[in-house]
C-alpha cells in the first residue's frame, strides 16, 4: 500500500509541475471563477408587425446554443405567435435573413414561456427565483453563486421602461432592484445584460449591484431601427443592432479568445444609426480580460488544485470489501417535501356548540331582566 | 370685483357689445370665409401619413399575374349579361365556385316611392351574388369585402372580371387571416343596401330581401371597384359616403402609398395633384378640389357603392378607373397588383382602422385638413348668431322707451314677462305654423303624387318635385295669413323675442349639423347666418324679401348645382341647370326613402321652418 501511495503521489506532483509551466496562460484562462452558464432571452412584443423582435431573440438563442449552453440552461420567453400566425406565408418558420436563408425557429426550439405567460411578474420571478413550487424545472433559473448569466431583452421601450406585450411595463428601477435581489441571494457570479430597444441605455442607468455589465442598442432619446424588410413575408425581419451582433457572434467559436472590448465596438453609428452604449463600472474585472464565451458559451471549467490529495485505498485491507461513503447533493428542487406536504393548520376556533350556548345564555339573561312576558313572543 | 360681476364694467361691456355688434358680425363673417378659403393653402395643410402601426409601410411583394385572363372573364361576363338581360346569376355562381369560393345569392325587391328618372327604375327586383374565400388557418371572425357593381350596358364589366381574377389568385395564397367576400351587387346602391341589411340583420329602409345563407364575420374594410375599360390612365378615389360620412383617412393613405409605390397616377375628385402651391393657379386648383369634396359631402348622397358601408362603421372607399387621353397607360395586371397590395396590408390589421382621422377635408390626395383646423371657420360664423342673440337679450332687458300697460319700469327687466296670453301666442303661432309647413313639405309631395298626376299632365317624378316647390313657395305667403288670424299687429317686443328664439334655434341646428356633416353645416351657415343677422321688420321690405329668397335653402341648392357643374369644368345652360336642380330634389327625396339619407328631412323639417321664422319676422308689421 505504501508503494501505491508513492506512485500516486508521483503522478500528482508530475501533473503539478506540468501545470505550473502553463500556469500563466492557464491562470488567465481560468480567472473567471464561474462554473456554469445560464441565459435568459426575452422578447417582450407580440403581434405580427413585431416579427423582428421574435427573430432577434431566436437568433441570439441559436447562437447561444451553438456555443454550448444547453436548453436546460436557457430560459426563452417569447409571445410565440409568429411561426403559426395566420399571416405567415411560410408557416412554422421564423426567418432572420431576407431571402429566407436562415430559419431560426427550426424544429428543436424550446420556448419556456409563451403567449400571455411573458409578463413582468414572471420575468421578475424568474430572476429572483420566487416561483411557486409547482413550476417545472425548465421554467426556472436555477443559477447559483458561480453562474454567469446572459440576459437579453428586446421589444419596444422608452426612457426608463420596457413595454411587455402591449399591456404593462417594467421600469429600470424594478430591474435594478431585481438584480440586487439576485446579488443578495447569490444567484449569479457575473451578469451580462443586453437590451435592443428604443432608448435602451435608460434601462441600465439604475443598476447598483456589483458584477453587472450592460450593453444597449441606443442612447436615451434615440430610436433603435430595424434592419431589412422582407417583401415576401411583408415585415421587417431583424433589428440593426442584433443583426450586427449576430454577425459578430458568427465568428466566435467555443475556443475563441475575443473579449468584451470587441463586443462594445459592434454596430457603430454608421451602421446602426443609433449610438450603442455600454456600462462597465459595476464590473469587477477589466472588460478586456472578459471573454465573449464567458457569457455566450458554456465552456466547462476545470478547477485546478496545487495541493496533493491523499488517496485512500478504497479496498479495506482487513475486510476486502469496498468502503462506500454516500454523498448527496443539496436538493435545489425539494420534490419530496413538495409531494408530502402536510396540510396547513387552521387557526383554532371554539366549538360551535359553545357559541350557541353562549348566545342562548345572553338572551335568557336579557329576558330575565326585562320581564319574562316578552319571551312568549318568541315561543 | 370680477369682470362680469361688477355692474359698472358689465354695463360698459354690454354697451360695447351693442354699439359694435354689426361691425364685429361683419368681421367674423369675413374671417370665417377667409379661414375656409385658406384651408386649401398648402402650408396650412398637413401631409398624409400612415397612422396604423399594423399596416406599416408598403413592403409587400405583389405578384398578381393574370390581368389579361381577368379581362377575358370580364368579356364573358358581359356576353352573359347581354344574354340574360340583367345579372347572369347562374354563370357567376358557376364561375365563383370553380375558383374555389363558397357562393351564395340574395334576392331583393323594392318599389320606389316614385319612379327614378335618372336610372329609369321604379319597381326594382334583383339578385346579389357573393363568394366567400375562407381564410385557410384563421377562425371566421373577421372579413374584408371587395365588390364590383353589375351595371346595365357596357359598364363595369372589367371590374367584375378583375374581381374574379383576383378571387382566383387570392384563393391560392395561404397568408389570409380574414375571410374575403367577393360581392357582385345588382342595381348598385339598392342591391348594396339589401346585402348590408341582410348581413347585419337590420331593416332600416323597409326593403324586402331574402336572408343571407353565408356569412363571414365582422367586416373590417371594404373596397368597391368601378372599371369600365381595359386600359386606364388613372385611378380615382371616392371617399364621400351617406350623410357626408367619410372613411378613416388611413384608407386613403394606404391607397396613395400604393399608388406611389406601383407608379399609377392617382386622383381625387378627378383632379391631379399639382406642385405649384404658391402660384395663383395652383392654389385655385387646390381650392377647387376641396370645394368639390365639400359639395359632395354636403349633398349627403353616397358617391359610390362604398357609401353605405360607412354607416356600419366599416371603412370603405370606391376606386374608379379612368381612361382619358394621357400617354402613360396602366393595364389590368397593375391594377390587380395594387389591389393585392392593399388587401395584404388590410390583412395585417388587428383592429378596425381607428388611428387616423374620421373628419377631414382633402385639397389633394397627399394633403389633408383635419377637423381641428376647419372647425374654427364654422365657429366664427356661429359666433355671429350668438352675438346677435346677446344683443337682442340686452335690448329686451333694457327698460322700454315708452310705457307698457301704463306702468313705467325703471329697473331693467330680467327676461321678458308675458303679460298677456296674446304675447305668448304671437310667439308660438309662427313657430307652430312654420314647423307645420315644414312637415307639409316633407310629407305632401309623395303622398299626393297620384292626385297631382290625375289633375296635371306631368309624370310622377315631376309631380313630386313640383309639389315640393309649390309647398315651399306657398310657405312664403304665410305671414300675411298669420296676422289675419290674430288680432292686432305684432309688438316691438314680440318680434325681438321671436328673433331671439329663431337665432338660438338656428345656432343649435347649424352646430349639430356641422358636427355630423361639416360641409352641409358650413354651406347652410354661409347663407343663413347673414339672413339671421340682419333681418328685422324695419329693413326695406322689397329688397330684403328678395335677398331672403335668394339666401333661402332652395336657392342655395340651385346655386350649388350651377357651382358644382362649374367646378367639374362642365358648365351648363340655365335650362339644363334647372332640370338638374329638379332631378337633384327628386334624388334627395329618393335617397331619404331608399337609404336613409338625412339631408331631405333636415332641410324640410328643421332648416326651412327656421328660415320661415325669419321671413315671418321680416313681415312682422
Amino acid at each position: 500500500c505504501v508503494g501505491i501511495n508513492l506512485r500516486y503521489r508521483f503522478h500528482v506532483s508530475l501533473l503539478c509541475k506540468l501545470v505550473s509551466c502553463f500556469g500563466d496562460r492557464a491562470g488567465q484562462f481560468f480567472s473567471s471563477g464561474h462554473t456554469n452558464n445560464w441565459a435568459v432571452l426575452v422578447c417582450t412584443s407580440r403581434f405580427w408587425f413585431n416579427y423582428r423582435h421574435v427573430a432577434n431573440t431566436l437568433s441570439v438563442y441559436r447562437s447561444v446554443k451553438r456555443l454550448g449552453i444547453p436548453d436546460s440552461h436557457i430560459v426563452l420567453m417569447l409571445a410565440d405567435d409568429m411561426a403559426c400566425n395566420h399571416r405567415n406565408p411560410k408557416p412554422a418558420t421564423v426567418f432572420s435573413h431576407k431571402n429566407m436563408e436562415l430559419n431560426v425557429y427550426g424544429d428543436d426550439v424550446e420556448v419556456d414561456y409563451r403567449g400571455y405567460e411573458v409578463t413582468v411578474e414572471n420575468f421578475l420571478r424568474i430572476l429572483t427565483g420566487r416561483l411557486p413550487p409547482s413550476t417545472p424545472r425548465s421554467k426556472r433559473l436555477l443559477s447559483d453563486d458561480r453562474s454567469n448569466i446572459l440576459i437579453y431583452l428586446t421589444g419596444h421601450g422608452g426612457n426608463g421602461f420596457l413595454k411587455f406585450q402591449d399591456s404593462e411595463e417594467i421600469s429600470n428601477v424594478e430591474l435594478a432592484d431585481a438584480f440586487e435581489q439576485m446579488w443578495q441571494k447569490r444567484r449569479y457570479n457575473e451578469l451580462l445584460f443586453i437590451i435592443d430597444t428604443c432608448q435602451g441605455a435608460s434601462m441600465y442607468e439604475r443598476f447598483y449591484s456589483p458584477n453587472l455589465m450592460a450593453l444597449a442598442s441606443s442612447q436615451v432619446g434615440e430610436d433603435s431601427l430595424s434592419h431589412q424588410p422582407d417583401l415576401a413575408i411583408g415585415v421587417h425581419l431583424m433589428d440593426r443592432y442584433t443583426f450586427y451582433l449576430l454577425e459578430f457572434l458568427e465568428d466566435i467559436h467555443p475556443a475563441s479568445k475575443t473579449n468584451m472590448n470587441d463586443l462594445f465596438k459592434v454596430c457603430p453609428k454608421s451602421q446602426c444609426v443609433s449610438t450603442p452604449g455600454h456600462r462597465t463600472d459595476l464590473f469587477l474585472r477589466d472588460p478586456g480580460s472578459v471573454l465573449i464565451t464567458d457569457f455566450f458559451g458554456s465552456v466547462r471549467k476545470v478547477e485546478l488544485t496545487m495541493e496533493t490529495i491523499n488517496l485512500t485505498d478504497p479496498i479495506d485491507a482487513e475486510s476486502g470489501e469496498l468502503q462506500k461513503e454516500m454523498h448527496t447533493y443539496a436538493d435545489q428542487l425539494p420534490v419530496s417535501e413538495i409531494i408530502h406536504q402536510k396540510p396547513k393548520q387552521k387557526d383554532w376556533h371554539p366549538p360551535d356548540g359553545f357559541i350557541l350556548g353562549l348566545w342562548t345564555l345572553i338572551l335568557l339573561v336579557f329576558f330575565q331582566t326585562y320581564g319574562v312576558k316578552h319571551l312568549k313572543h318568541i315561543f | 370685483m370680477g369682470l362680469l360681476s361688477d355692474p359698472n364694467r358689465r354695463r360698459a361691456l354690454i354697451s360695447l357689445l351693442t354699439r359694435l355688434n354689426t361691425p364685429i358680425c361683419i368681421v367674423c363673417y369675413m374671417a370665417g370665409v377667409a379661414w375656409f378659403m385658406g384651408l386649401a393653402f398648402e402650408p396650412f395643410t398637413l401631409r398624409t401619413y400612415m397612422s396604423e402601426n399594423a399596416m406599416g409601410s408598403t413592403m409587400v411583394e405583389e405578384r398578381f399575374p393574370a390581368g389579361e385572363r381577368a379581362l377575358a372573364t370580364g368579356r364573358e361576363f358581359s356576353a352573359h349579361k347581354k344574354r340574360t338581360g340583367g345579372m347572369p346569376v347562374e354563370w357567376l355562381m358557376k364561375t365563383m365556385q370553380a375558383k374555389g369560393l363558397e357562393v351564395f345569392t340574395q334576392r331583393f325587391s323594392r318599389t320606389l316611392p316614385f319612379p327614378d328618372e335618372n336610372k329609369e327604375r321604379y319597381m326594382v327586383r334583383g339578385t346579389n351574388v357573393y363568394g366567400i374565400l375562407r381564410a385557410p388557418r384563421a377562425p371566421r371572425t373577421e372579413a374584408l369585402v371587395l365588390s364590383a357593381p353589375c351595371s346595365p350596358g357596357d359598364n363595369n364589366n372589367q371590374a367584375v372580371g378583375l374581381l374574379l381574377g383576383l378571387a382566383e389568385y387570392f384563393r391560392n395564397q395561404i397568408y389570409w387571416a380574414k375571410d374575403i367576400i367577393f360581392l357582385v351587387n345588382e342595381h348598385d346602391l339598392i342591391g348594396m343596401q339589401a346585402w348590408l341589411e341582410g348581413y347585419h340583420h337590420t331593416n332600416t329602409t323597409g326593403m324586402d330581401w331574402s336572408p343571407l345563407q353565408g356569412r363571414g364575420g365582422s367586416i373590417q374594410a371594404a373596397l368597391s371597384l368601378e372599371l369600365s375599360s381595359d386600359i386606364i390612365t388613372s385611378l380615382d378615389l371616392v371617399l364621400e359616403g351617406l350623410n357626408g360620412q367619410l372613411p378613416n383617412l388611413d384608407l386613403a393613405n394606404l391607397f396613395y402609398a400604393f399608388c406611389q409605390k406601383i407608379g399609377v397616377l392617382c386622383t381625387i375628385q378627378g383632379k391631379l395633384q399639382r406642385n405649384d402651391w404658391d402660384s395663383v393657379s395652383g392654389y385655385s386648383h387646390a381650392v377647387q378640389t376641396m370645394m368639390l369634396m365639400v359639395m359632395k359631402q354636403a349633398s349627403g348622397r353616397p358617391w359610390g357603392d362604398h357609401g353605405l358601408f360607412l354607416r356600419y362603421h366599416i371603412e370603405a372607399a370606391t376606386i374608379k378607373g379612368v381612361n382619358s387621353f394621357r400617354q402613360y397607360k396602366t393595364d389590368a395586371t397593375t391594377i390587380g397588383r395594387l389591389l393585392e397590395g392593399m388587401y395584404r396590408k388590410l390583412n395585417n390589421l388587428l383592429e378596425r382602422l381607428h388611428q387616423s382621422y374620421f373628419f377631414y377635408l382633402m385639397p389633394s390626395l397627399s394633403h389633408f385638413v383635419s377637423i381641428g383646423y376647419y372647425m374654427p371657420a364654422f365657429g366664427l360664423l356661429a359666433v355671429i348668431l350668438l352675438l346677435r342673440a346677446l344683443d337682442l337679450w340686452v335690448q329686451l332687458s333694457t327698460p322700454p322707451q315708452r310705457t307698457e300697460d301704463g306702468v313705467t319700469d325703471i329697473e331693467p327687466v330680467r327676461g321678458t314677462h308675458f303679460k298677456t296670453v296674446a304675447d305668448l301666442l304671437s310667439l308660438l303661432t309662427p313657430l307652430v305654423i312654420s314647423h307645420l309647413t315644414g312637415v307639409a313639405l316633407y310629407m305632401l309631395p309623395i303622398r299626393f303624387q297620384e292626385m297631382a298626376v290625375e289633375h296635371f299632365p306631368v309624370s310622377e317624378t315631376e309631380a313630386v318635385v313640383l309639389t315640393a316647390i309649390a309647398v315651399y313657395t306657398a310657405g312664403l305667403a304665410l305671414p300675411h295669413n298669420t296676422h289675419r288670424l290674430l288680432s292686432g299687429e305684432g309688438t316691438e317686443q314680440g318680434w325681438r323675442v321671436l328673433k331671439l328664439v329663431a337665432v338660438l334655434y338656428l345656432a343649435v341646428l347649424l352646430g349639430c349639423t356641422a358636427l355630423i356633416n361639416f360641409s352641409l353645416g358650413f354651406i347652410l351657415a354661409l347663407t343663413l347666418v347673414p339672413v339671421a343677422a340682419f333681418v328685422t321688420p324695419h329693413v326695406p321690405k322689397v329688397l330684403s324679401a328678395f335677398i331672403l329668397v335668394i339666401l333661402s335653402p332652395a336657392c342655395t341648392l340651385l346655386f350649388s348645382v350651377f357651382f358644382f357643374q362649374e367646378l367639374q369644368e362642365m358648365p351648363i345652360s340655365f335650362q339644363d341647370g334647372w332640370l338638374l336642380f329638379l332631378s337633384v330634389i327628386s334624388q334627395g327625396i329618393l335617397d331619404h326613402s331608399l337609404y336613409g339619407s338625412l339631408v331631405y328631412p333636415l332641410i324640410t323639417l328643421l332648416v326651412y321652418p327656421c328660415w320661415l321664422l325669419f321671413w315671418n319676422i321680416l313681415f312682422w308689421n
